[in-house]
């Protein structure tokens, strides 16, 4: 099943390439469909426990794992019918490269989800860094230029450091003179006996490095502009599926050293981190002008919110990993209905797009509910993932914690509603400007059903988490969070 | 053996300050492919018996970091029509002795950690943790782009050298994985300095400040 997930995109990523004749393909996008709904049913399969397991050991799911699995694969789904209408629009610019990176992805994406054994996880996170290089690059402005290559400088090297790390934490082992396999399990398993000093500079340096890949301040300089200069759902696939597979590389290291007897230590540079990184994005959300930016702010804050829920421990475990699921699906809205205002306007400054609820209206609105689903107003997912963090804050006696928390959470909200606010109220500007920004905004922009249906059904999954938590779903976060859990 | 392979780990060292100390790009690029060959060795003489595996690491890592690597880098060099690093805010000289001291400070650090019995009186990891420090420092100082990615190398060199003490544990898929990883990134990377170049006419990455905050509305 492992294989069959992660060679499937691969095998359409070589399909994509291996037609090159023409400009802008018309059925070249139409792989994404394809890939989405059979990886979807897949994953669904696998979830069930239907198929054949895979031949290495190295490929399992573990609970957490399994959650991160169907979040990646549901707004991936969503995503891809996005793509075919996002690439109607660029018809101008030849997609092959991007096509096949997009598609690839995915298998990389799986590689990082199924993979137990450390090293391997390291190589597929390094990958996804490769792989998306190209797609934020695909307008190929002199903008674009500069933020492929700060996110490719700052997340190579960022990722070197977990790979330093990794090698820590198996010279912890072989320093005792213990021959584990480097899996999770492996490792878990003679957790009590690793060498202590090891440990902590292993797990100072993979926070580090998949802290980058997060983009945990002050690792995130890279952010802003990746994100700002991505197209939107290559934004939404960054910041709602790589950013929650290296929550699941730290989570599983954060796991081992937690066995280690690590407990106190881990916890409290998660929760340093995670604080600094909501202050941090809180800081520079108020006032931001560019809402591509907000946005990667925002998706610091969240991040910031996981790295704490897991520092805080066995009472806001359920919380941070349901987080995981609601904020992936949210940033999913966020990104696709704000690439459709970009495009819409030709511009992604506050200075330039004003009243774009006149303009397109559903892309407005759906911008707007996703703003207030994101900053954790009832009744949406992220309101009840949040609440059960808070919850779970002042039930491990962390009031100081909490009550930062909160008060962040505050202030997040007051400074992304005021540029969320001018960008979709008002009187939308009499003449459309045609400096800079995308070709494809115009006045003739019209939201088509491709680009504004999957926003609309991620949505309304965001509305349906707030309001009821399916079974199956409570279950699988149960047990990621059972699995988590720290026995004294 | 030790002996062998801490002669090598000096050479390695000094490797480290000719690569801080050179000023033509290309001389950097040349230091740190040798380098590399001399690191693809090292698997000969800490590996306790001679396997298939461990010789196809070495012939892999020796092709990859002593000719592919550096046939990348010179010919995005080539395209890009520059010799020299410019003389960035922190000079030549100083970054060198700033490595020397960063390889005295691994050296006195490295012996305040606990090693294995085998591992004592080896270089190892005193020369891993100062090339990663030396890595950093070209990466921070140095402003011509492909001058940053010598600088990453070294730092991977560095990373390379502690995985010498766990060859026992590493699969050889993650080996070939981390070089694969490593050739593909040199090569996307030096793509986008080709484009940089050409956007740009440039390689001064102080030019690629348009995306920053502000400026902030009254």
């Amino acid at each position: 099943m492992a294989e069959l997930m992660i060679l499937l995109p691969l095998v359409m990523a070589c399909l994509a390439l291996a037609f090159p004749l023409g400009r802008g393909r018309p059925w070249r996008p139409w792989l994404f469909p394809v890939l989405g709904s059979l990886h979807l049913a897949l994953a669904l399969c696998a979830l069930a426990g239907v198929g054949p397991s895979s031949a290495f050991g190295w490929f399992a799911l573990d609970p957490p794992g399994r959650l991160v699995l169907l979040q990646v694969s549901v707004l991936y789904l969503f995503c891809s019918f996005y793509v075919v209408g996002y690439l109607k629009t660029r018809m101008e610019s030849p997609n092959r490269i991007f096509c096949a990176c997009l598609l690839a992805f995915l298998g990389v994406m799986d590689l990082v989800i199924w993979s137990q054994h450390l090293g391997v996880m390291w190589v597929a996170i390094e990958a996804t860094t490769l792989l998306t290089a190209p797609l934020i690059y695909f307008k190929r402005t002199r903008e674009s230029i500069e933020a492929t290559w700060k996110y490719l400088l700052v997340g190579s090297v960022g990722i070197a450091m977990a790979l330093l790390g990794t090698f820590f934490l198996a010279y912890a082992m072989i320093h005792v003179g213990l021959d584990a396999p480097l899996t999770v399990a492996g490792l878990k398993a003679v957790a009590p006996q690793l060498s202590r000093p090891w440990v902590q500079a292993a797990f100072v340096l993979l926070l580090v490095g998949y802290g980058t890949k997060m983009g945990l301040a002050p690792m995130h300089t890279w952010k802003p502009d990746a994100y700002g200069e991505a197209s939107g759902v290559v934004g939404a696939m960054l910041a709602g599926g790589v950013t929650s597979c290296a929550f699941l590389a730290l989570l599983r290291v954060t796991h081992i050293c937690q066995a280690a007897g690590q407990g106190a230590f881990t916890a409290r540079l998660l929760l340093f981190l995670g604080l600094f990184s909501m202050a941090v994005a809180a800081v520079f959300m108020a006032a931001q002008r560019d809402f591509k930016r907000l946005l990667a702010y925002s998706s610091v804050e969240h991040m910031g919110i996981l790295a704490l829920g897991l520092g805080l421990g066995n009472p806001a475990l359920f919380g941070t990993m349901l987080h995981v699921v609601t904020n992936g699906l949210t940033k999913g809205v966020l990104f696709l209905s704000a690439g459709n205002i970009h495009r819409a306007f030709g511009s992604k400054s506050t200075d330039q797009v004003r009243g774009a609820l006149r303009r397109v209206p559903v892309s407005a609105a759906l911008f707007f509910l996703g703003f207030l689903a994101i900053t954790g107003s009832p009744p949406f997912g992220p309101f009840v993932s949040e609440f059960a963090i808070l919850r779970g804050a002042f039930n491990a006696g962390q009031f100081a914690v909490g009550g930062a928390f909160l008060v962040l959470l505050l202030v997040v909200f007051v400074g992304m509603s005021r540029t969320v606010l001018r960008a979709v109220q008002g009187r939308a500007p009499a003449i459309p400007p045609v400096a800079g920004g995308a070709p494809g905004g115009s006045v003739r922009y019209r939201e088509g059903l491709l680009t504004i249906g999957p926003p609309v059904m991620l949505m309304l999954l965001v509305l349906l988490l707030g309001l009821y938590i399916p079974a199956p779903l409570a279950e699988l976060v149960q047990d990621a969070a059972r699995y988590l859990e720290v026995r004294p | 053996m030790t002996s062998l392979l801490n002669a090598i780990l000096v050479i390695v060292l000094v490797l480290n300050l000719f690569a801080l100390g050179a000023s033509r790009i290309q001389a950097v690029i040349r230091i740190v492919a040798a380098q590399g060959v001399l690191l693809s060795v090292i698997p000969l003489l800490v590996s306790q018996h001679l396997s298939l595996p461990t010789l196809l690491v070495v012939v892999a890592t020796m092709a990859i970091k002593g000719l592919i690597i550096p046939g990348i880098m010179v010919r995005a060099l080539r395209d890009a029509a520059i010799k020299r690093e410019v003389e960035p805010l922190i000079g030549r000289l100083p970054t060198t002795v700033m490595g020397a001291a960063a390889i005295l400070l691994a050296l006195v650090f490295a012996n305040q950690l606990p090693l294995a019995v085998q591992h004592e009186g080896s270089l190892l990891v005193p020369a891993s943790l100062a090339t990663v420090l030396v890595g950093f420092i070209l990466l921070t100082t140095r402003i011509i782009a492909l001058n940053q990615i010598v600088g990453y190398l070294v730092l991977e060199n560095g990373i390379f050298l502690f995985g010498m003490l766990l060859v026992e544990a590493m699969p050889l898929v993650v080996e070939f994985g981390v070089l694969l990883d490593l050739v593909v990134g040199i090569f996307v990377i030096c793509i986008i300095v080709n484009h940089i170049n050409r956007a740009f006419s440039s390689l001064d990455t102080r030019r690629l400040a348009s995306l920053k905050e502000g400026p902030w509305p009254s």
